[in-house]
């Protein structure tokens, strides 16, 4: 595989990097070069809001820092959790004494380098909490869902939290729309092709010709099932029925959705399928708020995509519609 | 039996040496359930490691260091697993200028305590614990029947052999290979693989030293 690279070891900090000169709101940390913060944080009495994970997923998680969005993120190698110390350092980078709120995906590393990193804070009295975004419907049964990992569905989770900390509420407040917005998103990938860590060098896993993954994780862990590629419109219907079955949506009830590409999709399919999630979401009634198509939560070159709902209410309606101004979302 | 700290240095070579050499062959078989990175980011924390030492570190400041680097540096899982065993290492022999079985075995202790303090993996989850928990429970065994340290060294290491096979047989129930579930059968688990060669090659270390 061709890429754009100079040592596929550093591929993380060369990419921090350019988003600094790229993007002048933002700057690396200077104690850690694993954190991306908004310059202008910490921001006077808001709290801190910080997410954090492995690389391959841009525009996430660093993408997502910026106005009324995240203020800082803590940066991993690719598809690994940052350390414990790059989520320390971050959480106490955007402390503007109000507290800081960990919105990051639910994964096995993550949560021990977060829990670290709350503890070491809470040493140098600094308090931290955390929601987990638990999106993933096939990554674990209805019975045990807290146990499903975090993928697409952090963006509506970042956004909401994001809007609700600009407008000046508490920590508390701050984690309970961020647990709120967990437990009305659901999200559903379906992979076409592997895709390659750099370092390694190789496919991660396999998918054959002619065949489709549904359920794929983000970093290629095996899905539900395997079965032959099919139409778009077919694709579309499994993945609402996936969605919608598990958040028990019902007539009349109103969604926000996110098609986000999962690396080397074309935007334009993502559109084909969005035009076939619509018709089969108003076949079945359902009312449709916010639309987001694009790559907003990648897994590095993977061909797939991923749907995500979220049931809205009067005061995520609200929050959705809040400005924001970030590299992976602007509203 | 015993060693001096300070020769012990040896011992965090070996481990660190034994780390680097088989960067391909952990990443290899963390692909096949995995993502496939295993070696690559254990290489480079303990790579870092190596670069930390001065020359001047015993035993217990050379396991401190490899700990600090994984903490800081490498992240996943197994900066924080991995950085907590090698501080249980340090923690536990810090104390003491000479290195007997009985320190041996508090070391290996407080690593493992270390580990199940942040993990809640369990014997037969297909993990590391899989590896460390029969490892430590023969050198114990040993060195509390017959007080000879190589023999228990010795124990340690067939019982992580033993171990380590056992993990081919298992369904991952934690991290990402659980979403394979029974696909996941027939493969050895890599954070198993790793704690293998650490105890062995830890074993290595002390041998030669013993006397």
């Amino acid at each position: 595989m061709q890429r754009f690279v100079n040592h596929a070891d550093f591929i993380v900090e060369d990419m921090m990097k350019g988003i600094e000169k790229a993007r002048p709101e933002l700057e690396i940390l200077s104690e850690n070069d694993h954190v991306m913060k908004l310059k202008a944080a910490p921001i006077a009495s808001k709290v801190g809001l910080v997410s954090g994970g492995g690389s391959g997923h841009e525009p996430a998680f660093l993408g997502y820092v910026g106005h009324q969005m995240l203020d800082a993120v803590a940066v991993g190698e690719v598809f690994s959790s940052p350390p414990a110390q790059a989520f320390y350092d971050a959480f106490m980078s955007v402390d503007s004494g109000n507290g800081v709120a960990c919105l990051f995906g639910n994964y096995a590393g993550d949560n021990m380098n977060v829990k670290m990193a709350v503890d070491m804070c809470l040493d140098e009295g600094v308090e931290v909490k955390y929601v987990v975004a638990t999106d993933d419907v096939s990554s674990s049964p209805k019975e045990t869902k807290e146990k499903r990992h975090g993928i697409a569905g952090g963006v509506f989770m970042w956004k909401v939290a994001g809007a609700k900390a600009s407008q000046g509420a508490t920590l508390d407040e701050v984690i309970r729309v961020a647990q709120k917005t967990v437990n009305q998103t659901r999200s559903i990938c379906v992979g076409l092709s592997s895709c390659t860590i750099p370092a390694v060098g190789k496919p991660n896993f396999h998918i054959d010709e002619g065949k489709m993954e549904f359920g794929i994780g983000h970093h290629g862990e095996p899905g539900m099932h395997v079965e032959d590629l099919k139409s778009a419109k077919d694709i579309a219907k499994d993945m609402v029925k996936a969605v919608v079955d598990d958040l028990e949506v019902k007539a009349d009830e109103t969604l926000s959705v996110i098609v986000s590409g999962l690396g080397a999709t074309p935007i334009m399919e993502l559109y084909v399928l969005y035009n076939d999630i619509e018709s089969e979401l108003q076949a079945r009634n359902i009312n449709i708020d916010k639309v987001l198509v694009g790559n907003y939560v990648t897994s590095l070159d993977m061909n797939g995509a991923a749907l995500t709902i979220m049931r809205m209410d009067d005061e995520l309606h609200e929050l959705l519609e809040v400005e924001a101004d970030s590299m992976g979302l602007r509203v | 039996m015993k060693f001096t700290n300070q020769e012990g240095i040896e011992i965090v070579e070996t481990i660190i040496a034994c780390i680097q050499k088989n960067r391909d062959y952990l990443s290899e078989i963390d692909g096949a359930i995995g993502d496939g990175d295993h070696g690559i980011n254990m290489n480079k924390g303990f790579t870092l490691a190596k670069e930390a030492l001065t020359g001047k570190e015993n035993m217990s400041t050379g396991f401190q260091i490899i700990s600090k680097m994984l903490m800081s540096k490498i992240g996943g899982s197994m900066g924080p697993l991995y950085g907590n065993f090698f501080r249980g290492l340090y923690v536990a022999s810090k104390q003491h200028e000479e290195i007997d079985g009985q320190i041996i075995g508090e070391m290996l202790d407080k690593a493992y305590d270390n580990i199940k303090k942040i993990s809640p993996a369990k014997v037969n989850d297909k993990t590391l614990v899989d590896v460390l928990d029969p490892a430590i429970y023969a050198y114990h065994k040993e060195f509390d029947a017959s007080q000879d340290v190589n023999k228990a060294l010795t124990e340690m290491v067939g019982a992580s052999q033993a171990g380590l096979e056992a993990t081919k047989h298992m369904v991952a129930k934690l991290g990402r290979a659980s979403r394979l579930g029974e696909r996941s059968k027939g493969h050895q688990d890599a954070g198993a693989t790793s704690a293998q060669l650490i105890l062995e090659s830890f074993a290595d270390g002390c041998k030669k030293l013993l006397r």
